[in-house]
């Protein structure tokens, strides 16, 4: 599977989207289900999935699906 | 970078030009700020931190200040006003938002170090499961978690402690660094009789706390005693009270590795004073508080007159450098306010 699709996995699952949802545009705060508890199981729920541990600051700036590719490509995690 | 490191004279000149500006952009955007000021007759240029104009933080409860224009308000943060005076209206825009957990992750740094460490929340796991993230303290609680991974808490969803959890973290965790956080009355009630009671041994934890004394003062633990008694019973030596309101949220005045005196952040400082007077009170004088902070953008909170005694224990003598202070209690008239407060019913 692709990061993308890995990702759009993860976060349809932690924050319990639905399947037609628009995850690749999605930001922190744009939907109920992502606010601040959502965020704790996403972020806990990338890290299982990609075996990666984020820092404090990437943490509070991980506010969209885009950024946490990014951030995911930043640690090598093949397209 | 650390943000515990302008010396007394760097920071105030610093400062002294920052709040200025601050002050002439809240002026020139937020109108019932601007009369305030008018009224007083405040100048343009000030001499120091001190000739700055403050606004009491009760304000935020009787008006509505912000300076954005409406359809920039992203986030409105209300306190926990019980009753009376109501709730103070917080208004952030995106940048003010993403800009207040940068700052105060800046801030804990210097204790917590960059990597999150496992938490145990000294709360009820019922703020996730209920999302009951409502509340100011819920609110807090979870702005917290950020800091942390691999979250357990202390309390069940019926707010009783839950032990087993507790026991699990430690077996888990127990042996590296982890941090711990909650609301002082919380942890004291909630972690250390437990951690007592069972023998626990939290040798390697980092807590972080805040929330007031108030309720603590009653059975007689300051400070200190709360210091003394969780390093002898548990082994906990490494805490960090820290200060803050949500009038100035992302700004916190920190508790140095010694123990019994808060530091200012380098965007920050405090000024004490005279109840009677409004003159600033010399080292080792209490008086009312003074909060002053660059992060306030969005709304004129960067100088603002608190409800809390303080007095200033000494300037650059200490852990850090800059003003070390402690905060003495509430104004005697002051309305009975505060995060914790919303767990009293509960808890009594």
């Amino acid at each position: 599977m692709s990061l993308n699709d890995r990702l759009r996995s993860v976060f349809t699952e932690a924050l319990q989207l639905d399947a037609d949802a628009d995850v690749e545009n999605l930001k922190y705060r744009d939907i109920d289900a992502w606010d601040s508890v959502g965020h704790m199981a996403l972020v806990a729920a990338i890290e299982d999935e990609f075996d990666v541990q984020f820092e404090t600051e990437q943490v509070i700036d991980l506010s969209s699906f885009k950024v946490a590719v990014d951030m995911l490509r930043g640690f090598g995690v093949g397209e | 970078m650390s943000v515990f490191a302008r010396p007394q004279a760097e920071r105030e000149a610093a400062l002294l030009a920052e709040l200025t500006e601050l002050t002439a952009h809240h002026r020139a955007r937020c109108a019932p700020y601007d009369r305030v000021l008018s009224s007083l007759g405040t100048p343009a240029e000030f001499g120091s931190l001190a000739d700055l104009p403050w606004l009491p933080v009760r304000m935020f409860k009787t008006h509505d200040l912000k300076s954005i224009p409406d359809d920039e308000v992203f986030k409105v943060l209300t306190s926990s006003g019980t009753t009376g005076a109501g709730a103070s209206r917080i208004y952030l825009d995106k940048d003010a938002a993403a800009e207040q957990p940068r700052q105060l992750g800046a801030t804990l740094r210097e204790v917590l170090g960059g990597k999150r460490l496992p938490m145990l929340m000294v709360d009820t796991v019922g703020i996730i499961k209920n999302r009951r993230s409502f509340s100011a303290r819920g609110a807090g609680v979870l702005g917290m978690a950020n800091f942390g991974r691999a979250h357990v808490y202390a309390l069940d969803e019926q707010d009783r402690p839950d032990v087993a959890a507790v026991k699990g973290f430690l077996e888990k965790h127990g042996h590296e660094p982890f941090l711990i956080f909650g609301f002082t009355f919380m942890v004291w009630q909630y972690l250390y009789e437990v951690a007592r009671e069972h023998s626990l041994d939290l040798s390697n934890g980092i807590l972080v706390h805040s929330g007031g004394w108030k309720k603590l003062v009653d059975i007689a633990v300051d400070n200190a005693e709360f210091r003394r008694r969780f390093a002898e019973d548990t082994g906990l030596t490494r805490i960090h009270n820290y200060y803050g309101m949500i009038e100035q949220i992302g700004t916190v005045f920190l508790e140095g590795p010694s123990g019994n005196s808060l530091y200012c952040p380098d965007f920050a400082d405090v000024i004490i004073r005279n109840p009677d007077t409004w003159e600033e009170q010399p080292v080792g004088e209490p008086g009312v508080i003074q909060v002053l902070s660059t992060l306030p953008r969005s709304y004129p909170g960067h100088v603002l007159l608190t409800e809390d005694l303080g007095v200033v224990h000494g300037v650059d003598d200490g852990d850090w450098p800059g003003k070390r202070f402690s905060v003495l209690g509430r104004l005697p008239r002051a309305e009975a306010r505060g995060c914790s407060d919303t767990f009293a019913g509960a808890a009594s």
